[in-house]
């Protein structure tokens, strides 16, 4: 199976049946049983069916104008009863976005790519007045593939496009796929299959060792075997027990966790209610992000429909199991993904890490046993119990199991959600089904792990990606965020960024991490700084912060408190050793290579096409620039503050940068 | 401040884990945290003052300054770092006449730096009043900025 993109019939289990006849607060009999599940399972759908991807990022593309769009053309042409329109997740393609899937009865699935509002009547016409899809052929990006459905000829399929060959997709198969806001249709591919087999036929230590067993890693970043945790939290005998979901995916350059929620809210939920069972726990918390408000609005709506179904509650289907599900918004604290300083968040505090152990599996939130594991670990779950632990601890590399989803994005061709099989390099993923980098610069580096990471030179492209080699680059996996980096981009600049962002996002609470960044991000700043600019002893300042750099960077890494601190020198430190060269350059020559700091560029003036137009004379607020009209100018380095100004305005692209 | 009391309703227990929701809810309905409010929020909770202010400044979430009409937010994660979004902030705060996290005197716009929007695919990534654009260049900024002064 290269990527499950297509669809597989699901076998109808006893269990499935007897859940959705006697719980459906809807439908009752068995003859009814058929007709939903024509409803929902679209594949054998009985009209045509309209999906648009209306994630976040499809909105941001402009989705909700295609909406309305192809809302008016079906109301225009009385199709209304005919078509069926869908929004789903997000499919991970974010270069493709705003897309449009039309399935015609019988007929296969039909991609297209980038159906903005005035793309829309020639595709609907095409298909469903036409009858010929000739003169939209340039829009299309494939078809699904379905066993059970008529091909399209000669158009390729979904899952042989270069973005999703190398993909293996069991966290995001749904994604884009379903309805993420209907529970009937997640149920109908097969959904809640997994946890009624489970209460009903395993043992609450069974399902620890499965998921051990499996080798499944806390995909949050940190990598700690999660059998092993829940074991941890089973054998710990208290009244009360919580499962924590982390969903409060703060790095930046991530954004795997909302597509999953978005896209799949139930998946998650499943991947929960079997964690609750497995460690005993009657009340699971959800910490989103705030800045997610149509993943919170997703998934507060399958909360509430899994209550319909009874799925939560008291004495989930007679096993015993309780389970209410809160959602807690998060309020925006990066260092809320340490666990305990998100346990101290949700208990109404300022959310500062503390001391371990003891670890939350001991004691907790409300100092009772909590288990707290990221979104793409839950979701994976479901698999685990589904397929068989062997089936997922084949995939992947030795110690690291199963697949990874990462965020793709910086500059790339094709941005967007990718999960791979661990072990796949990652020359694979920038190169093919990245595409390579946008306008065919040189690639210089890509960063991996989000501000805890660190920055994968050229070289080490073909190291295959698991938890450990990773850190032996210098990097890690953290949440999955992978952002690239063409010869453009200054690595000192990157360097900055993340030190900028760390030390504001410090709680403050240890004095390595709350001091120590922001010395880092002072000695980056005058290492990007114009001598110019530099006032009294500020050269010797700025020596003596060099010659100090790396030993800082070691000792915030060795005395900090949590993972931020620990981890807050990591971009520094990764940048230094395979970069070293563009840190000299700013140091010694101060100058920026890449171009990309500002202070270290200067503005000069080509007498070649200058027509002495005087407009940046006119700008310049120094008066650094001199000339007579229709003569070329000049610019005195020496006034110059250095603002731009006159290289934005010049009309014949007559200044200079170096 | 009758606002601040129906939202205190919904909250039949005055634990202290309901202080970061409460907080939330009141500044989703007035756009920001008064004095005010938070001094009632206090009492509710029977807790001093400065612990909730010691909670409200720690997260970046919370606002005390009423913001504009138009409430932009641009994402300053490294996807959008790395395509640029620094010389948007730059226009953007050049074009209405604030710095970040303040708001025009008008009242029309207000600008709020966050860490990331999640929409990294799309990057340059802005949103005004919670709509998204992505893809974001100096002249479609214009464009917006434009477009919301003439509904203003």
């Amino acid at each position: 199976m290269s990527s499950s993109i297509k669809k597989i019939p699901v076998e109808v289990s006893a269990s499935f049946q007897e859940m959705f006849l006697k719980n459906s607060p809807l439908h009752t009999t068995e003859v009814e049983l058929e007709t939903l599940y024509k409803k929902y399972r679209r594949e054998i759908s009985d009209r045509d069916v309209i999906f648009l991807g209306a994630g976040t990022c499809g909105l941001a593309a402009g989705a909700g104008k295609t909406l309305k769009a192809i809302k008016k053309y079906l109301q225009d042409k009385a199709l209304e009863d005919r078509v069926e329109v869908v929004e789903v997740g997000c499919i991970g393609a974010c270069f493709a976005e705003p897309m449009v899937d039309i399935k015609l009865q019988g007929r296969r699935r039909l991609s297209f790519q980038q159906v903005t509002e005035e793309k829309v009547a020639d595709i609907l016409d095409a298909l469903f007045t036409k009858n010929n899809i000739a003169p939209v052929l340039k829009h299309i990006f494939g078809q699904f593939e379905d066993e059970h459905a008529l091909p399209w000829e000669n158009l390729p399929s979904v899952s042989e496009h270069p973005f999703f060959k190398k993909q293996r997709r069991f966290v995001l198969d749904q994604c884009g796929v379903i309805n993420p806001v209907s529970i009937e249709e997640y149920i109908a591919h097969g959904g809640y299959q997994a946890f009624l087999r489970t209460i009903h036929t395993i043992t609450p230590s069974n399902i620890c060792d499965m998921v051990e067993k499996s080798g499944l890693r806390g995909r949050g970043g940190g990598g700690f075997p999660t059998g092993k945790k829940w074991k941890l939290a089973l054998a710990n005998s208290a009244d009360q027990k919580y499962i924590i979901c982390n969903a409060d995916e703060g790095d930046p350059g991530a954004f795997m966790d909302r597509a999953v929620i978005e896209g799949d809210p139930h998946k998650l939920l499943e991947g929960l209610l079997i964690g609750a069972y497995a460690i005993g726990a009657s009340k699971a918390y959800i910490y989103i992000r705030a800045e997610y408000p149509l993943a919170v609005k997703n998934l507060t709506q399958a909360i509430n429909d899994a209550k319909k179904y009874k799925l939560l509650g008291e004495n989930i289907y007679g096993s015993g199991l309780d389970l209410d599900v809160i959602i807690k918004m998060g309020a925006g604290a990066f260092v809320c993904g340490e666990e305990t300083a998100l346990i101290h968040s949700i208990e109404g505090k300022r959310g500062m890490p503390r001391p371990r152990p003891p670890y939350p599996a001991a004691s907790g939130l409300f100092k009772k046993p909590t288990i707290i594991n990221n979104v793409e670990t839950f979701a994976n779950i479901p698999l685990i119990i589904s397929r068989g632990h062997e089936f997922f601890s084949a995939i992947g590399t030795s110690n690291s199991k199963g697949t990874k989803v990462f965020a793709l994005s910086g500059k790339i061709k094709r941005t967007g959600l990718v999960e791979i099989p661990m072990g796949t390099t990652l020359r694979e993923i920038v190169f093919e089904i990245g595409g390579g980098i946008e306008h065919d610069y040189k690639f210089k580096a890509v960063q991996i792990g989000g501000p805890s990471g660190g920055c994968i030179p050229e070289e080490k492209l073909d190291i295959e990606i698991d938890y450990e080699s990773l850190k032996a680059v210098g990097a890690m996996m953290g949440s999955g965020g992978l952002v690239v980096m063409d010869e453009h981009t200054c690595m000192v600049d990157v360097a900055k960024f993340f030190m900028d962002f760390i030390q504001r996002e410090s709680c403050g609470k240890c004095i390595p991490c709350r001091e120590g960044t922001k010395s880092m991000l002072e000695i980056l700043k005058a290492i990007t700084q114009n001598r110019k600019h530099e006032k009294e002893n500020e050269t010797l300042v700025r020596f003596q912060g060099i010659m100090n750099f790396e030993r800082l960077a070691q000792v915030i890494k060795d005395t900090s408190l949590c993972g931020l601190g620990q981890t807050a020198p990591n971009p520094i430190l990764s940048t230094l050793r395979w970069f070293r060269d563009e840190y000299e350059a700013h140091i010694y020559d101060r100058k920026c290579p890449a171009g990309a700091c500002q202070e270290l560029l200067s503005y000069s003036i080509d007498k070649e096409k200058c027509k002495g137009c005087t407009l940046c004379m006119k700008v310049c607020a120094v008066n650094a620039i001199s000339g007579e009209r229709k003569q070329a100018h000049s610019i005195d380095q020496e006034k110059c503050i250095l603002c731009g100004a006159c290289f934005r305005s010049c009309k014949f692209a007559a200044i200079k940068v170096s | 401040m009758a606002m601040v009391e129906s939202i205190l309703k919904k909250y039949h227990s005055s634990k202290r884990d309901q202080l970061i929701p409460i907080l939330q809810a009141i500044q989703e309905a007035q756009g920001f945290l008064s004095r005010e409010s938070i001094i009632r929020v206090g009492e509710f909770l029977n807790l001093p003052v400065s612990k909730i202010y010691g909670v409200a400044t720690f997260y970046n979430q919370f606002r005390f300054k009423a913001i504009g009409k138009y409430h932009v937010m641009i994402c300053r994660g490294t996807a959008c770092h790395v395509k640029g979004s620094k010389s948007i902030l730059e226009l953007l705060e050049e074009n209405l006449q604030i710095k970040a996290g303040d708001t025009s005197r008008d009242g029309l716009f207000s600008i709020e730096v966050v860490a990331c929007i999640g929409a990294c695919g799309l990057a340059p990534v802005i949103s005004i009043n919670g709509e998204f654009h992505g893809h974001l260049t100096k002249e479609k900024l214009i464009t917006l900025l434009d477009e919301c002064r003439k509904n203003k």
